[in-house]
Parts: structure tokens; C-alpha cells; sequence
């Protein structure tokens, strides 16, 4: 019996902040102190406050300790682990009041989320199916295969209102009646699991593959038995390695348990799944290029219908979701629909995980109910954004999807209100904007990455993503006309109409919701040539105000391109045909004589 | 594995480990005094019986910790049971085997071992 167990984050952003390190020294400590066989030192998943990485949580004080050092261990050992005292100056300051510790659920972090698909993520270790076991994993399996029908199950499923997480927004219990309801000639069905997540900045499904591998196991073999499959596969990127680590231990494991295999909890249904690792292209994400990518063969999009559900995998009637979406599954059996069902809005129940990135101070994962606003989010569980900036606007949806700005900061985050002003879902990426991004420049970067991600089988989306992005670059460098802007936007409606697949029906979304929201961006790029925002280099100059100007030299002296000149204790001047403007000059003034415009 | 049965006596198990983590207020805490003169006066094995017993047991709702000193150094081993919405109860020169009656009078019975509390005037 350990009296004590030490948690430290072995997710993503930890692992990169060192947490390796800090278990090796701990572990050490631990046995040097001979606390052996009192102390377990778990690793874990996410916790979601990346940003404070490493972080560590001692347990039964619930003691949160965050950017720990390998240096701090020792004292971290001797004091709180041998003698029992809070390692205050080491803690997670919000949780550290005048009375003393804070709970962490009260921290404003952690105080508006709700885990339910997150629930294991830094609590259990995800590389033993015990601890799963031990936070009532595998029950709803059992329950479901004991005291349920299939019909019984797609109707929990159906009540709960679970919609999926992968984008769309699809009704699961819709998709899994449809694939039950395929029974024409009594052949194979699959069930698939879309781990494939490639949206620059997205990192949830990684997260959850990470910190609850076993949760994606029972919720795929729950599936298998409502719709009749035997066979799953999860569609992993090969880019994740400890994901794809993680899921071929738990697969053994649950092998081993005989809770995959045949004749699951002694009744006649069986079922296995089998890892497929993808190359990380972006398209086989898209449903239909995934699973002919399984197949083995080029992961291109095919035309529907037909549907998956009818006609997928191997031909064969197939459902698919994303990670999050099965990761509501087991809870939802166990607690009932009714339960799930009373968090959310009228058609989004349930909650959503988003990774929280750009310009935001607790950038991280964060799991809050539907119908959250997008200031919640940011203000209060974001913590709000650095450096006292003003918020200009959230992109959600990646590159198939738009940003929200601040008049919409108040609007309730669910799928049909995102829909509705021109963003979406998507699978849960937020970038947070500041004064200080161009939109144009971020409407260019998600351009750049559709170009680079297209599969190339359609004309719309080859070459018409091609065609904005060169216009985008032409307004970012301020040799756009405002017929340009016209034509773009003609362009835009024209590749959403024609492409062949979701990739090239959604690339230009970013475009056109900046162009909704910041057209006043975009006509100061082309009439004025200038970029308000100060970010496209081309319509950016820099200059040196002659009385403020003290004429130290330092300026001239880090310009790399050697363009300012002057004499010492003299104004100094930039040469605007030598200068590539790095601003590196601006920095290092120490008068605030030089100024972008 | 061939039954549900199987799988809830792992849970069973599992669940006094992975309980820990939580920071659930209907817990009762069981704190052993560690400082230096706690351990200097045999706290460790009383610590180190009260986990297992808590463990053998099945004690779920029953967290044990160890803090600094408590103050009382002449009166060491020292444990403290807190108990939600009750007065704290303080065990002095406390054994593994007076922790063993503690466990099964106190968290299991709720029968407060009255031989081995501190006495009032000192308390
Ligand atoms: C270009 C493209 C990329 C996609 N990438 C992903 C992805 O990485 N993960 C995912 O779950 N769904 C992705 N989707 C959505 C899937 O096609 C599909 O709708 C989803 O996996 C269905 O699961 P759900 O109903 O549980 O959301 C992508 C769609 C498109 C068009
Ligand atoms: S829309 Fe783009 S990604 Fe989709 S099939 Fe056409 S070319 Fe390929
Ligand atoms: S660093 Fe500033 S003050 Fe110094 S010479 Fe350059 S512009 Fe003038
Ligand atoms: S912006 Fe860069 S290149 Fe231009 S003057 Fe300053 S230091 Fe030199
Ligand atoms: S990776 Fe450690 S908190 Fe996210």
C-alpha cells in the first residue's frame, strides 16, 4: 500500500518541458530516502496547464506543484514526502491562498471546465489497465454486454445527444443506427477510430490517446457490439509515438484481460482491434481517404454517397469517429443519456475539448461544458491574454474554419452558433488573436497549409486554393486592386461548391470570415498599402525619429543588413532600400526613437 | 477474464489506490506526525501500519498522511484523525499495534479509542 502517490505529467507538453527527467530524479530520491515502498510515483497524461509544465501532483494533499525543476526534488522528497510539508514556494500560486492551499477544482483554471472526456487524464497511469479499471473502466463494457441489447445501446447513444467531436457535428447514435440497420447479408462491419488530428495547433485527441488510451478500447468494442462488427482499427498518425506506444500496450493488455478477444465477458460476442499507422496527411483525416488509406492504398477522398455507414471500409457498412466522440461513449452508458444530456445547449450536449494556443497566457487543454462563452474561455479559464493586449479574435476550426471576433465573445460556444457566425467547431483547436496579428496574414498561413495539404485529385481545390493563395500574397504585399478582393471572394464560393472533398469545400472559410469580419484590413492592405496591425513585412517601414534619437550606435550595430547610418551622439538614419526590416533595431533602442509603420 | 465479477474485484482493489486522487472533502484524513523527533520516536512503522491496515481493509474513504511536527514532541508518535464535521481526535505514543485498534475501533466502528487520546487539561 503506497501512502502516498506522486503524479507527474508525462503528456506532450510536459514530456518537452523535461518531465522525464524530474521522474528519473524523483524516483531516485524517493529510494535514496527509502520511501520505496510508501511513495508510488505515477505518470500520467495531460493535466492541461501546459504552459506550467512540468507538473507534478502529490497525493492525498492534492499538493500541485508546477514548473518543477530537477533541482527541487530533493526538497520536494525531504520535506513534503519525509516530513510532510507543503513545499509552498514550489506550488502553483493560484492554488496558494493567505489561509493556506486552494482546492484545484477552485482554481479559475480548472473551476468552469467539466472532464468527462478528459476525466483519466492525469490522474491514472494510462500505461496500466488496472488503474482504468480502478476509475470504473471497462464497466459500461460489462454493462452493456450483460444487461443490454445492441437497439438499447444506439438508443443511449440517440437520447444522450452526442454529436461528433471530429468536426461535423454528426448525431453518433444516427451514424451507428444506420450501420446496424445495414443487415442485408449478415457479412463484416467495422468500426473505425479517427486518431489522425492534423490541424496545425490541435492536440486534444493526442491528449486523450496519451492519458486514457483503454477509454477509446471500451468505447470502440461498445460500438462493435451495437452495430454487429467484430473488427476495429484506430487510424493513428504515425507522428504521435507515445500515442501509438500507449494504444499497443493497452491493446495487449486488454487482450490479455480477455477484454478484447473472443467471447468478451464469457458471452458470444467478440471483437479485436488492430492499430493503422498513417503518414500525417492532412486529407486522410477526411473520412473516406482514411479508410481507403487502411485499405492500403493512396489516402485519397472517393465521392458520397455512398456513405461509410453503408459502404465503407473494405467495401463494407463502417462507422467512424473521432477519439473525443468515443471517449464520451463509456461515461455516457454508465451514467445514462438523461445525465449527459442536461449539460449543453438545446442541440450541443455535452462538453468539448479545445487546446488553447496563440495569445493566450494558460495556453493548454481544457474540457468545458457546451455553451460556454468565448470570453469564459479566455478571461477566466484562459487566464486572459499577455502583455495587457486587447483581444481581436479566436479562430476555431483550424483551416476549416474562421475566427470569431470580439463582438462575438459573448456568444454561447456550441456547433449551430459557431456555424452561425461564419466559424465552426471543427475538432477543437482555439487560437487566440491580439492586436498585434494581421488577418490577412493569418487567412495567408491556413491558405499555405490547404495548398500544401491538397490531395491534388480535384481541379476546384488544386489548383483554386493555389489561385487565392497567390492572391492573398499579392494583398499582403500591397499590389492587390479591390477588384482583387472581389474576385477572391468569387473564388472562394466557387471552390466551396466544386471541390470534391470536405478539405477543399471548407479551405476557404478562413478567408472568407476574415473578409466578413476585417474587410477594413484587407482595403487598408490594397488602397492604402499598409498593414494596421504592423505584421506584412512589405508595407512595413521603419524609421528613426530625429529628436528622439540619442545617437548611441546600437541600432546600427545590430542591423544585420548594415542599413543605418550615423555619427556618434548624432540622429541616426535607416536606408530604406537596404533595410529587410527584422526589427531588430526597434528592439534594441533604448529611447523608443524607432517606430514601425 | 471471463466475468464481470473478475473485473469488479479488480476494480475493488484498484480503487483504494487511484481513490487517493481526489480531493473529495468526505475523506477522513489519519495524519502521522513525521518531524524529526516523530521519527526519532518510531513514527515510521505507525505510518507504515496504518497504510497497509487502511489498505487490507478496503478503507476508501480513508486518506493517510504524514505532516512536520505537531508540537508535542514529548508525546510522539503522534496521529491525528480528522473526520468531516467532527472535532479533530488526537492519539499520542502511538504503536502499530495501538494504530491496528485505531483502525478497527475508530474508521471502522467509529468508536473513538479512548485509552490512547491525549489527555484534556493537556490538549
Ligand atoms: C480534410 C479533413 C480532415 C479531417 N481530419 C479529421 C481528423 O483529423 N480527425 C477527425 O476526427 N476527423 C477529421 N475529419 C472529419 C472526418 O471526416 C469525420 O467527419 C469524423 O472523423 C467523424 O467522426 P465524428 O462523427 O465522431 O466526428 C476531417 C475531415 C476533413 C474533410
Ligand atoms: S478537395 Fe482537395 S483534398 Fe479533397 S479530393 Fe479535391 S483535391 Fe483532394
Ligand atoms: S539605438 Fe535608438 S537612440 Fe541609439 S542610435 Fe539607434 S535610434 Fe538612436
Ligand atoms: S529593421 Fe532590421 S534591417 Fe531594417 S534597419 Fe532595423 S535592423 Fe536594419
Ligand atoms: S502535457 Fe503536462 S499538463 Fe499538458
Amino acid at each position: 500500500m503506497y501512502r502516498s502517490h506522486v503524479l507527474v505529467c508525462g503528456g506532450t507538453g510536459c514530456t518537452s518541458s523535461g518531465s522525464e527527467e524530474i521522474i528519473q530524479a524523483l524516483q531516485a530520491e524517493i529510494d535514496k530516502n527509502g520511501l520505496t515502498s510508501e511513495v508510488s510515483v505515477v505518470k500520467t497524461g495531460c493535466h492541461g496547464l501546459c504552459a506550467l509544465g512540468p507538473i507534478m501532483i502529490v497525493y492525498p494533499e492534492a499538493s500541485f506543484y508546477s514548473m518543477v525543476k530537477v533541482e527541487d526534488i530533493p526538497e520536494i522528497v525531504s520535506e513534503h514526502l519525509l516530513k510532510g510539508r507543503v513545499v509552498t514556494r514550489l506550488l502553483y500560486n493560484e492554488t496558494v491562498t493567505e489561509d493556506g492551499m486552494k482546492s484545484l477544482s477552485d482554481t479559475a483554471f480548472y473551476k468552469k471546465q467539466h472532464r468527462i472526456a478528459l476525466r483519466n487524464c492525469g490522474v491514472i497511469n494510462p500505461e496500466n489497465i488496472d488503474e482504468y479499471i480502478g476509475t470504473d473502466g471497462y464497466q459500461a463494457l460489462g454493462k452493456v454486454l450483460t444487461e443490454m441489447t445492441p437497439d438499447e445501446v444506439i438508443q443511449v447513444v440517440l437520447d444522450s445527444g452526442l454529436r461528433g467531436r471530429g468536426g461535423a457535428g454528426f448525431p453518433t447514435g444516427r451514424k451507428w443506427q444506420m450501420a446496424r440497420n445495414f443487415v442485408q447479408d449478415g457479412g463484416q462491419k467495422y468500426v473505425c477510430c479517427n486518431a489522425d488530428e492534423g490541424d496545425p495547433g490541435a492536440f486534444m485527441d493526442r491528449s486523450v490517446l496519451e492519458g486514457d488510451p483503454h477509454v477509446v478500447l471500451e468505447a470502440m468494442t461498445i460500438a462493435g457490439y451495437a452495430i454487429g462488427a467484430s473488427q476495429g482499427y484506430i487510424y493513428v498518425r504515425a507522428e504521435y509515438p507515445i500515442a501509438v506506444e500507449r494504444l499497443r500496450i493497452a491493446i495487449g493488455q486488454a487482450r490479455e484481460y480477455g477484454l478484447l478477444g473472443n467471447n468478451i465477458f464469457g458471452t458470444d460476442f467478440s471483437f479485436d482491434i488492430d492499430l493503422r499507422l498513417g503518414a500525417g496527411a492532412f486529407v486522410c483525416g477526411e473520412e473516406t481517404a482514411l479508410m481507403t488509406s487502411i485499405e492500403g492504398n493512396r489516402g485519397e477522398p472517393r465521392p458520397r454517397p455512398p456513405f461509410p455507414a453503408v459502404k465503407g471500409l473494405f467495401a463494407r457498412p463502417t462507422i467512424l469517429n473521432n477519439v473525443e466522440t468515443y471517449a464520451n461513449i463509456p461515461q455516457i452508458i454508465l451514467h445514462g443519456a438523461n445525465w449527459f444530456a442536461s449539460m449543453g445547449t438545446e442541440k450541443s450536449k455535452g462538453t468539448k475539448v479545445f487546446a488553447l494556443g496563440g495569445k493566450i497566457n494558460n495556453t493548454g487543454l481544457v474540457e468545458i461544458p457546451m455553451g460556454t462563452t468565448l470570453r469564459e474561455v479566455i478571461e477566466e479559464i484562459g487566464g486572459g491574454i499577455p502583455d495587457g493586449k486587447k483581444f481581436k479574435a479566436a479562430q476555431t476550426g483550424g483551416p476549416s474554419g474562421g475566427c470569431i471576433p470580439a463582438e462575438h465573445y459573448d456568444v454561447p460556444i456550441d456547433y449551430d452558433n459557431l456555424l452561425a457566425i461564419g466559424s465552426m467547431m471543427g475538432s477543437g483547436g482555439l487560437i487566440v488573436m491580439d492586436e498585434d496579428n494581421c488577418m490577412v496574414d493569418i487567412a495567408k498561413f491556413f491558405l499555405e497549409f490547404t495548398v500544401d495539404e491538397s490531395c491534388g485529385k480535384c481541379t476546384p481545390c488544386r489548383v483554386g486554393t493555389k489561385r487565392m493563395y497567390e492572391m492573398l500574397d499579392k494583398i499582403t504585399k500591397g499590389q492587390a486592386t479591390l477588384e482583387d478582393l472581389d474576385k477572391l471572394e468569387e473564388l472562394c464560393y466557387y471552390i466551396k461548391e466544386n471541390a470534391l472533398c470536405g478539405l477543399g469545400q471548407t479551405a476557404p472559410n478562413p478567408v472568407l470570415s476574415t473578409l466578413r469580419y476585417f474587410r477594413d484590413e484587407y482595403v487598408a492592405h490594397v488602397v492604402e498599402k499598409r498593414c494596421p496591425a504592423g505584421v506584412c513585412k512589405a508595407l512595413l517601414s521603419y524609421t528613426i525619429d530625429a529628436d528622439k534619437c540619442k545617437g548611441c550606435t546600437l541600432c546600427a550595430r545590430n542591423c544585420p543588413a548594415n542599413a543605418i547610418t550615423g555619427a556618434v551622439k548624432e540622429p541616426h538614419v535607416i536606408d530604406q532600400s537596404k533595410c529587410i526590416k527584422c526589427g531588430a533595431c526597434m528592439e534594441k533602442c533604448r529611447f523608443s526613437a524607432i517606430s514601425k509603420k | 477474464m471471463k466475468s464481470l465479477e473478475e473485473l469488479k474485484a479488480i476494480r475493488d482493489r484498484m480503487q483504494g489506490q487511484v481513490g487517493m486522487r481526489s480531493e473529495d472533502d468526505t475523506q477522513t484524513r489519519v495524519v502521522v506526525g513525521m518531524a524529526t523527533c516523530g521519527i526519532a520516536s518510531g513514527a515510521r512503522p505507525v505510518l507504515t501500519a496504518l497504510s497497509d491496515l487502511v489498505q487490507e481493509k478496503n478503507l476508501h474513504n480513508v486518506s493517510v498522511t504524514q505532516t512536520g511536527c505537531i508540537g508535542l514532541c514529548q508525546f510522539e508518535p503522534i496521529v491525528e484523525v480528522f473526520e468531516p464535521g467532527q472535532e479533530k481526535v488526537t492519539y499520542i505514543k502511538m504503536t502499530p499495534e495501538k494504530a491496528k485498534d485505531v483502525v478497527e475501533q475508530h474508521l471502522i466502528q467509529g468508536r473513538i479509542v479512548k485509552d490512547y487520546i491525549i489527555p484534556k487539561t493537556l490538549g
